[in-house]
Order: structure tokens, then sequence, then C-alpha cells
């Protein structure tokens, strides 16, 4: 099969993973209306501790934190748990045994957790410039995309890796990965700049891309900075996403394998 | 329609010249797809070929002896060998705990085995599962299925896995589901809503759909009442006798496996204890009036002694 032919099979195979994921959001509606007031009604809470300092620039600064770490988590969650619902559902070893590449299979899953996340983002965005009488007149609206889509690519690396663990383990797989997303929410400076944090912790700030991510985020919507000052945060993010992409799927690889010698893809309850 | 057949001229599949959305780009891939598969289906060699398998997992209630030992083993399967014929429908009846499963999964590509060899079509499972994908299908006993999702929804999901286009896998879906008797107003229901026979018969849908080469049935008529059972069961044989597919079925259904079965293995503890055709075992176990299923209790050493006892 030439390479061309196998690329485009790929590709709608992984449009397959994307359609059932947004065939599941349709059937569960009703908990997507609930979890999206939820983080509405969060980003509000946190734009509103800015509100009562009286600092027009704090609420800006707050609601482009709560609204990207909303799209970064839900990208790592959505990436990182795909391997954990299939196992819920009782089916990953009927998807495992289909004819599809890993790699097309989690893409398809990226694929569905980037469209998924930035819809959702956007509507939050929105509410929360409507309830504060925002304006985004100085941002730089091309910038703030291009990191958007840039910071994509090490939070993929990094649900990859974790995606691996529900496989290594059934339950505490699942834990693992909610505990790191806790530990980058914490280290990243999401509310606040990582200066504030203890100084043995400012170290994990350094290595979490969610850092560059916000700097980079903040210095385009707030001060309207462009894509050459924001150099140095896109390449760090760059290669972040160049080492861990390949990184998280190595360690994908390797744990499936385990998982096959050890048949622990076997479901049980 | 390209029709593909193999080396003793049954066809093998049926798949359209050009893809539903017209994209011609996507046709080539079915048909490159189908080359590939006519390839290994030709060559000669059994469907399925098993030498010496062997597969170990630790004792669910053995304890470590030390932090760093590891839990003892048992074999699920030792030393299991024999070979499944193209066309043939081959049955592996055994207890729970047998083997059968583990034994499917590997053939599956879902375990990898501790010794031995598996090949489907000449293709070693170990070494090119994913060519190995490409030839085999399964329905389980308990067909997983996203059940919030309806039978269509996850059909359509089925057939893109499988490289198939909508258009074709409805046009097959939909044969096929009035052929097995699942009632069509039925599919658009959440898989939830489905009762356990409908399920399985929208699971051997989901299989049959993609033509596979061999179909590894594990248990599939199981929970199904005798009309569906007899329904399933004239499919699976249609598509032996239509479409030159190779079956591998693991039964606890003896009239089932006496019914559907060229030759049938009987595995008791992950061992091969003996190969052939239903006849032939009830011969072996006696001949007379012996059924399958005396023959089958006395190769596994589970003679019924419930009469003597008067039970």
């Amino acid at each position: 099969m030439s390479i061309k032919v196998r690329a485009l099979r790929e590709f709608w195979c992984s449009i397959g993973f994307a359609e059932r994921n947004f065939m599941l959001v349709k059937r569960y509606a009703g908990w997507e209306a609930v979890f999206l007031t939820y983080t509405i009604v969060s980003a509000l809470t946190i734009g509103l501790i800015g509100v009562a300092t009286g600092d027009q620039r704090l609420v800006l600064y707050l609601v482009v934190g709560a609204v990207l770490w909303g799209y970064l988590s839900i990208l790592f969650h959505e990436v990182s748990e795909c391997i954990a619902w299939e196992r819920w559902e009782g089916t990953l070893e009927y998807t495992f045994m289909a004819p599809v590449k890993r790699f097309t299979q989690l893409m398809g899953n990226a694929l569905y957790a980037i469209t998924y996340g930035l819809g959702r983002a956007g509507v939050q965005l929105v509410v929360c410039a409507l309830f504060f009488g925002i304006s985004l007149a100085g941002a730089n609206f091309l910038a703030a995309a291009v990191v958007l889509v840039i910071s994509s690519l090490p939070f993929l690396g990094l649900g990859l890796a974790c995606a691996v663990l529900p496989l290594l383990s059934r339950e505490r797989g699942s834990q693992a990965t909610h505990i790191f997303q806790a530990l980058i929410l914490l280290v990243s400076g999401v509310y606040y700049d990582v200066s504030v944090l203890p100084a043995w912790l400012r170290p994990f700030s350094v290595v979490s891309p969610a850092t560059y991510t916000l700097r980079a985020m903040r210095a385009a919507v707030l001060d309207g900075v462009g894509l050459g000052a924001l150099g140095n945060e896109l390449l760090i993010l760059v290669i972040s996403g160049v080492i861990l992409i390949p990184l998280g799927f190595a360690c994908f690889v390797l744990g499936e394998r385990w998982a096959k010698r050890t048949g622990k893809l076997k479901i049980e309850g | 329609m390209d029709r593909i057949k193999n080396s003793d001229g049954r066809k093998m599949a049926e798949r359209p010249e050009t893809s539903p959305t017209g994209n011609v780009e996507r046709a080539d891939a079915e048909r490159e797809s189908l080359v590939r598969t006519e390839e290994a289906l030709n060559d000669g060699r059994p469907a399925l070929n098993v030498e010496g398998l062997t597969k170990r997992f630790p004792r669910p209630e053995g304890k470590r002896r030390g932090f760093w030992r590891r839990r003892p083993k048992f074999a699920a399967l030792a030393a299991v060998t024999f070979a499944v014929e193209r066309g043939e429908i081959f049955g592996l009846i055994g207890m729970n705990g047998s083997g059968k499963s583990t034994l499917i999964r590997i053939v599956s590509t879902l375990l990898v085995p501790d010794e031995g060899q598996v090949e489907v079509f000449g293709v070693d499972v170990e070494g090119e599962p994913a060519r190995v994908r490409e030839l085999i299908n399964r329905v389980a006993v308990d067909a997983a299925f996203f059940k919030v999702l309806s039978g269509s929804e996850n059909l359509r999901y089925a057939a893109r896995l499988y490289g198939l286009s909508p258009r074709v896998a409805r046009e097959r879906y939909d044969g096929l589901l009035t052929r097995i008797g699942f009632d069509p107003k039925r599919l658009s229901d959440q898989v939830k809503s489905l009762s356990r026979g409908e399920r399985q018969k929208v699971a051997a849908t989901r299989a049959f759909m993609s033509a596979p080469a061999l179909l590894l049935l594990d248990e599939p008529t199981t929970g199904l009442d005798p009309r569906s059972k007899r329904e399933v069961q004239r499919v699976i044989r249609e598509m032996r006798d239509e479409e030159g597919t190779t079956v591998l079925l693991t039964t606890h259904d003896m009239e089932e496996a006496e019914r559907l079965c060229d030759r049938v293995g009987i595995l008791h503890e992950g061992r091969i204890v003996t190969i052939g055709t239903p006849a032939e075992l009830e011969e072996r176990a006696g001949g007379g009036s012996t059924t399958l299923e005396d023959a089958f209790l006395k190769f596994t050493g589970a003679e019924w002694l419930g009469d003597e006892n008067g039970d």
C-alpha cells in the first residue's frame, strides 16, 4: 500500500474516532451543559476577584488564565483519558483489534479534543467578555491564535504519555493523570505569576509548558504583543512538542506491549 | 464489484469499485488493502496455524514470596498445536477456564504468546499484528459497544475502523441485519436498550460487515433464543459457503458445535486433548449412541455420573 493511500485510510479512521466522540457528546448533552455551566461560572467567579480589586487588567489576566487553562485541561484530559474511557465502556479490546494504527487512534482523539476544547473555550471567553464588559481591542488575535495552536503540541505529548497509565493500572492510572493535571495547574501560574511560588516549587514551573503558554497568551491578549516578541516562548513550546509527542507515543507503545504480554487489556467488570 | 477468490475458487470478499463518496483515492485504499489480503489468502498456507502455543498468567490467588519475587504462574495454554484449513468451521470446546478465550485473544493480537507461534494465513500474529488485524474480526461472548450510541452509530464507527465508507457499510449491515433477523426499527435505539440477544446480533453483524477472512467467534450465540441462535448459525454457514470465510468458533453448546463445525478440538486445562469431526470424536468416545457431549465429558475426565447416582 502506498504511503499516500495508507495515510488517507488512517486519516479517515482518525475522523472516525473524532466523529464517535462527538456522537457521545450529543448523547451526554445534559452533562455537557452541566460541565460547560460549571466552567463558565468558575471563570466568572475567578474574574470577580479582579473586579473586587478594581483592577480591570487583573480581571482580564484572570479570565485569560481561566479560559486558557480550561482549553489546555480539556486537551490533556480528553487525550489522557481516551483509553480509560474505552476501558470503562468495555470497547478497548475491540478498538485494539481493529486494523488501525495506534497513532491514528490517539490523533483522532486529539483532533476531537482540540475541536471540542476550542468550542468550549470560545463560549467561555464570549460569556466572560460580555459579563465583565472586557474590551479586547488591543489584543493581537493572530499571535493569540498561534500561541493556542503551538501550545497544543506539548499538551498532546503529555496526554499521550498519560493515556497509557490506565493500561498499566486500571484505577490508579486514571487517578495519577488527575494528580498530574493538578500539579501543572499549581506550578504554571494560571491565576498568578509564578514568581509568587515558594522557591522549591519554581523549578517545576520552568519545565511546565503551560507556564510559557500563559505568559505568551497574556502578552498577546493584554499587551497586544506580536509574534516576533513571543519568539522565545513559542520556540520553547515547539521544542517541548517535538520532544513530548514522540516521547509520549513511545511510552504508550511500550505500555501497550506490556499490557499485551501480561493480559491487562482484558476487561474485568 | 471486485470479487476476490481464494485458491479453491471461493469468493473471499466483495467491495465496490469506487467509494460512495466518489473519492477515487479512498477506493484505491480499499482496493490496495484487498490486494494485500488476496496475497495472504492465496499462498496456500492454512488459515490458522498454531504451534506449541503457551501462555502463562500469574495465579490470582498466588502470593508473592518476597517483595521482588513474582507471583507463581499457571499455564492458561500449554503447547497447543493445531491448524484450521481455509474455509473450514473449526470448533473449540472446553470447560470454563480451559483457555478458549485466551487462544482467541492471542489470534486477535490482544495477547502476546509466551512460547510458540500463531500464523493467520501465513502471517505471524506477533511479528506482523497489523497485517493480521486486516484479516480477522471477532465476536466476543460479551459484545462491547458504546452503549449510549445507537446500533447504527456503533456500526458506522466500526466501519470507519475497517476502512469502509459509510454508504458501503450501510448497504452491508442492512442486508446482514435482515438475514440475521434483527428488527431494523431497533437500529436507531441506544444499544443499552437492546436485549442481550439483539446486542449479539448487532455484534455479529459488525464482525460480518468487514468480510474477514478469518472470523473468530467466542461463544457468539450465548444468550440468544433458539430461533435467533439458528438465524446467526445460518449466516455463519452462509459466510463460509458463499464468501469462503474461515471460522474459529468457541462454544459450550454441543448441539451448535455438531451442527456448525467441520472439525472440533477439545481444549482441557490449556491442552488440546483431541481433534476430529464430531462423528470421529463420538466414535473415539465409544460410538453407538454416544453424543458429542458424552465425548466432551469423557475427554475432559468429567464423565457425568448423575444417572448412576439416581440424580
